[in-house]
């Protein structure tokens, strides 16, 4: 007999699935070797051209964004520089399909070695397409999941979610994966559940599962009363949902009447092409990692992203904050390697060490800010003298930029709260306009617990009363002092950790796009 | 053989010469009768241009500034053609329309 098992992962596509797992590793058919290289040639060009038909009536019945990824296979299959390779091996000795396997591992190993998480993630196409091949070659029809299964391996191809029927549930378990992935795309358009990251998850697995894609957990061989616990969150998650939908247009009020401004995170200036801004109370959080990919950007670069935003927000407020590289996103050419990133060159003491691509990020906020209602803030700020080195720069670019007779714009300036030492004596930050919490990493830093760390989960919660006593006192010392605080990490789009965030004295969330009617359907449940 | 006609343009697609405006890029060169080549350099590596294969390789991420070159038959309207759809976001604004 087995014993229930949980295992912890990240969720790509929130909801709920109960049903018999399905091993998506299995070993494929036994490809049978030909007499000569002619006929292994012939043999791969027939499996190509048999991939290729599969994916062109697979694109007839596919909807916009499937049939696009399908599209970029099918291209990718057509080129014969993919299959060049291959066809050279086959040439010299080698059979069709460790030829095609080989030429292919060759190219997946390209992307995964890719800094960008973009190109990272079409390894998985690629492996699809390799997979194609590799069915067609191996005459392996019977690879159908039984309906409503719980999918589970390494990682998925796209070919392979969209030829899936999920009419009758069924969800995805992926020991790596990605949440950039195509599938998960697909997925949360879908509303397929969806977790990623298990890396406990073990091979020839089979029997009933519980996938929890709401929380990113997956329970094996579970029990009759964990059955009966995971349907009553799955039905709740249902209800919400429906629920949610209709509070979507709605500003947020509590039960009891108390509004609550509830805005946006982005990560890039394509995010908000899905949103509409009627939704929500203005941008929480405007990541800028994203312009810090393969090389720095410019300040034309940048000025047009953070100019996008802010007339695509209209009057309500951006706030942007500056890049907060370091720790777990590396940037080259501007990170430092170190021992212990997450308590290292990070945030704002990196923008403080390297100034010449902090001024340029400088300049384009400061004329991007006429374009609407920017306000900046800094991330990793630990002491006063960071803010006041911060806003120095400012004042000087500023200064400049008028010299130049440059349109341009002074914004509020304020400050994360997230390095544990502003949260116990916030006094020393009395003069800046605005705070923002950013939960993950105040938890992690007062939990001592990693975020990446699937380990020590169990102690990364916002809802311990340390972290709490330390949100609410920094709530407390903003209403005395003019301040206004928002919540700009995770824990603001969790509607288990809403109601202690509300309770704590928060009034202002700023939660990810697809957590913003959840978020606002909880606020609604409670009474303060 | 002519010279070669050569244009930069700057990539604005928020992640870059991807799957999808790979495509699009690949299906428009392979209009034109002249060679063409993409390089994130001005002094090379170029790809050959109407090979998805390898311009997915070069990994242009957003922000790059793209150099193109063509050479031959029509060489002019192909680079025209080529920066001009790199400028309009490779048609992904408001407009999703599938191509033909």
């Amino acid at each position: 007999m087995l014993v229930p098992l949980r295992l912890q992962g990240i969720s790509a596509s929130a909801g709920y699935a109960e049903g018999p797992l399905f091993d998506l590793d299995r070993p494929p058919a036994v490809y049978a070797s030909k007499a000569t290289a002619a006929e292994e040639k012939a043999s791969l060009e027939a499996a190509i051209g048999k991939a290729l038909k599969r994916l062109a009536a697979m694109v007839e019945a596919a909807d916009r964004d499937a049939a696009s990824i399908l599209e970029f296979h099918i291209a990718m299959l057509e080129d014969d520089t993919l299959s060049e390779p291959a066809f050279a091996s086959i040439v010299s000795g080698q059979t069709a399909d460790t030829a095609w396997r080989e030429a292919l591992n060759g190219e997946i190993a390209g992307y995964e070695a890719s800094d960008q998480d973009y190109f990272r993630a079409r390894a998985a196409d690629l492996r699809d397409i390799r997979d194609q091949v590799l069915r067609a070659l191996t005459e392996d029809e019977d690879r159908a999941a039984p309906s409503g299964a719980i999918l589970f391996g390494e990682d998925i191809a796209p070919t392979r979610f969209l030829e899936t029927d999920w009419t009758n549930g069924g969800g995805i378990a992926l020991q790596a994966g990605s949440t950039a992935s195509h599938v998960a795309m697909l997925a949360r358009s879908r509303g397929v559940p969806m977790v990623v990251g298990l890396r406990q998850l073990e091979a020839n697995l089979a029997g009933l599962a519980l996938l929890d894609a709401e929380h990113g957990s997956i329970v094996l061989a579970p029990s009759p009363a964990e059955v009966v616990s995971f349907r009553q969150l799955s039905s709740s998650f249902t209800t919400r949902q429906g629920k949610a939908r209709t509070f979507l247009a709605r500003p947020a009020v509590t039960k009891t009447g108390t509004a609550v401004r509830v805005q946006v995170n982005i990560a890039g200036p394509s995010d908000v092409d899905a949103i509409d801004i009627a939704t929500c109370d203005g941008v929480g959080l405007m990541r800028t990692e994203f312009l810090f990919g393969k090389t720095l950007p410019d300040e034309e670069t940048q000025y047009h992203a953070y100019r996008k935003v802010l007339e695509w927000a209209g009057d309500k407020p951006v706030t942007i904050r500056t890049v907060d590289a370091g720790g777990d996103k590396p940037v080259p050419g501007f990170t430092v390697e170190e021992g212990n990133p997450f308590l290292g060159l990070r945030g704002i003491r990196l923008s403080l060490a390297r100034l010449d691509i902090f001024r340029v990020q400088i300049r384009a906020l400061l004329r991007a800010a006429p374009h609407g209602n920017l306000k900046v803030m800094f991330p990793m700020i630990a002491m006063a003298e960071e803010y006041e080195c911060a806003a120095a720069l400012f004042a000087e670019e500023q200064a400049a930029l008028a010299a130049r007779g440059v349109t341009r714009q002074m914004p509020p300036l304020g400050i994360m709260v997230e390095v544990p030492s502003v949260a116990i004596a916030p006094e020393a930050f009395a003069n800046v306009a605005f705070f923002s919490i950013g939960s993950n990493d105040l938890t992690q830093y007062v939990m001592a617990a990693a975020r990446d760390n699937a380990a020590v989960a169990h102690l990364n919660s916002v809802r311990h009363p340390a972290v709490l006593r330390l949100i609410g006192s920094v709530v407390a010392f903003g209403r005395d002092n003019g301040i206004p605080v928002s919540l700009c990490g995770d824990a603001g789009g969790d509607p288990a950790s809403i109601p202690s965030l509300l309770e704590a004295g928060l009034r202002d969330l700023s939660v990810a796009p697809a957590q913003l009617a959840m978020a606002k359907a909880a606020i609604s449940d409670i009474s303060v | 053989m002519s010279a070669a006609t050569e244009a930069t343009v700057l990539i604005t697609h928020a992640v870059g010469l991807h799957a999808r405006p790979s495509v699009k890029f690949t299906k428009l060169a392979k209009t034109f009768a002249a060679d063409v080549e993409i390089a994130l350099a001005a002094n090379g590596p170029w790809f050959d241009a109407k090979s998805i294969v390898k311009v997915m390789a070069a990994k242009a991420p957003k922000g790059t500034l793209l150099h193109i070159r063509a050479r031959g038959d029509g060489a002019n309207d192909a680079v025209d053609a080529l920066v001009d759809l790199v400028r309009r976001d490779f048609d992904e604004g408001a407009d999703h329309a599938r191509t033909a």
